[in-house]
């Protein structure tokens, strides 16, 4: 089974969402992401500043294999985008959850339609 | 479910990660692809390439058929075991496949080729055979490993009683031997044929074995310390050693003088005709495209597809990834003809930097772009 953990939110297409104290959210993509991916080997993360709308492609990640866009779950601002995977992307294999967060963003509304980590876990369940 | 080599069972134990290919479950990855990538260049690693097709050509005709059948000419090979690497024409100069042939002997050819190619070659061949004097066999009832990487030889060779050992030692590059019953202690490793031949720029060996024996010899190359390694890693290793892979560099639609494998095709002697001579020597003259290597010099991968945009024209990348030994980004592409130094590549809506390098990228753990190209600014 994939780590899933329970204080995130997750979207159907495998980012997840931490809530930050200060209303920002850090996003990434999920252990059960990166294990599909593979070996990580370029991140392109946004610049600080650009407006994204929820379901708008503003990250890259690309393994050996493939390139897979990454979606904003909000709308929003991009408050900074992770230079450390940008230089290192094998810190997303590493670690998703931490390390490997690609970007915060500062939300203009409460996200809409996430999956809690039970809802995630049922999802992958279902594919599998 | 695809079809499954004889090593399924062992993959899925290695923790194997599987994928389709042309029609067969093999192992994409067992865990991370970039080291096994570095574990062939800097010691040994290990691909289960069953899903090949191991076709032997028995009989008087074999050879002169063969001299017919593929655009190289087998008449080359006067030692026995040498090999040679081919491709197999359409009338129309269009590359069927791939391939490498083996001259056993005389009367013994064993040619390799592709596994998505598998049906249409056998019945291409099987057609062209007609009534002369060649049986046809597909050796189904073998399976194949191929070892690579500068440790591949010694290791494999520690595996075999000293005199069968020192054979295999022995072996040239792209030579085969048959090992039989008697050179082997362990029934194992007894009737393997044994190639110096890759598809991964380093040194090694190919072996084909009864199906029966491969999970055996899998586990004891296992215990040489050679790492099992997956169709990704087989990719990025031949991309960087500059080799075609058919369905993305080669096809169909292209001739192999439009396909960076003009010196695979044999027109001396003149008087040999084989299939699809015509259609090259009417098209010599005015030959338009070549395939060639790309180094990106943007950050970014390039991908099969993409356009490639030149002072000559279009043309497109046919096999482009991440190359683990370089730490950038290389591709192959069809190109026009004669093309040189900076192109721009279309990647996802914009347009990067890349720079014309003729392949191999990477040979027997070597880079073998200059550092000042490497060091290039996009």
């Amino acid at each position: 089974m994939s780590d899933i953990p329970a204080d995130l939110r997750y979207t159907t297409s495998h980012e997840w969402l931490r809530l930050l104290p200060d209303g920002q959210v850090e996003i990434g993509i999920t252990q059960h992401a990166q294990e599909a991916l593979g070996d990580l080997v370029f991140i392109d993360v946004p610049a600080a500043g650009r407006s994204v709308r929820a379901g708008e492609a503003c990250a890259v990640v690309e393994s050996v294999k493939a390139a897979s866009d990454i979606y904003s779950p909000v709308d929003g601002t991009v408050v900074e985008g992770n230079p450390a995977v940008a230089a290192s992307p094998e810190l997303v294999n590493t670690d998703p959850y931490g390390a490997g967060w690609l970007m915060r963003i500062r939300p203009q509304a409460p996200a809409a339609s996430l999956l809690d980590a039970d809802g995630y876990a049922r999802l992958l369940a279902d594919a599998g | 479910m695809g079809q499954q080599t004889p090593l399924h069972d062992t993959h899925v134990r290695q923790g194997a990660r599987l994928v389709d290919f042309g029609g067969w479950d093999m192992p994409l990855h067992y865990g991370s692809q970039l080291e096994e990538h570095h574990a062939v260049r800097r010691a040994a690693g290990m691909f289960d390439v069953s899903h090949m097709c191991i076709v032997d050509l028995c009989g008087l005709g074999a050879g002169p058929f063969l001299r017919r059948l593929l655009a190289n000419d087998v008449g080359k090979l006067r030692t026995p075991g040498k090999g040679l690497y081919s491709c197999m024409l359409r009338e129309d100069g269009g590359v069927l496949d791939d391939l490498i042939v083996y001259r056993m002997d005389d009367t013994f050819f064993r040619v390799i080729v592709n596994a998505g190619t598998r049906a249409k070659d056998l019945a291409w061949i099987r057609a062209h055979a007609g009534d002369l004097a060649v049986d046809v066999v597909e050796r189904v009832d073998l399976a194949m490993i191929a070892v690579q990487g500068p440790e591949a030889r010694a290791r494999v060779a520690a595996l075999f009683p000293p005199e069968a050992a020192a054979r295999l030692l022995d072996l040239a590059p792209f030579v085969a031997c048959q090992l039989g019953r008697v050179d082997c202690a362990s029934t194992a490793l007894a009737e393997c044929f044994v190639a110096r031949t890759g598809y991964t720029g380093e040194d090694g060996f190919e072996i084909a074995l009864p199906a029966a024996s491969a999970a055996a010899v899998w586990e004891a190359l296992h215990s040489q310390d050679i790492r099992p390694a997956g169709l990704g890693a087989r990719d990025t290793l031949r991309l960087e050693a500059g080799f075609s892979l058919y369905g993305n560099d080669l096809d169909e639609a292209h001739d192999p003088l439009a396909s960076g494998l003009a010196w695979t095709v044999a027109l001396n002697p003149p008087e040999r005709g084989f299939i699809g001579r015509a259609a090259l020597e009417a098209r010599l003259p005015q030959v338009r495209e070549e395939i060639t290597g790309l180094l990106l010099l943007d950050r970014g991968v390039l991908r099969g597809h993409q356009r490639v945009l030149t002072d000559r024209g279009e043309g497109l990348v046919t096999s482009g990834s991440f190359a683990p030994t370089l730490g950038r980004s290389i591709a192959l592409a069809r190109v026009p003809r004669g093309v040189e130094g900076r192109v721009a590549v279309e990647v996802r809506g914009a347009q990067l930097a890349a720079r014309i390098v003729r392949p191999p990228f990477v040979h027997h753990g070597s880079v073998l772009i200059p550092a000042e190209i490497l060091g290039e600014q996009p």
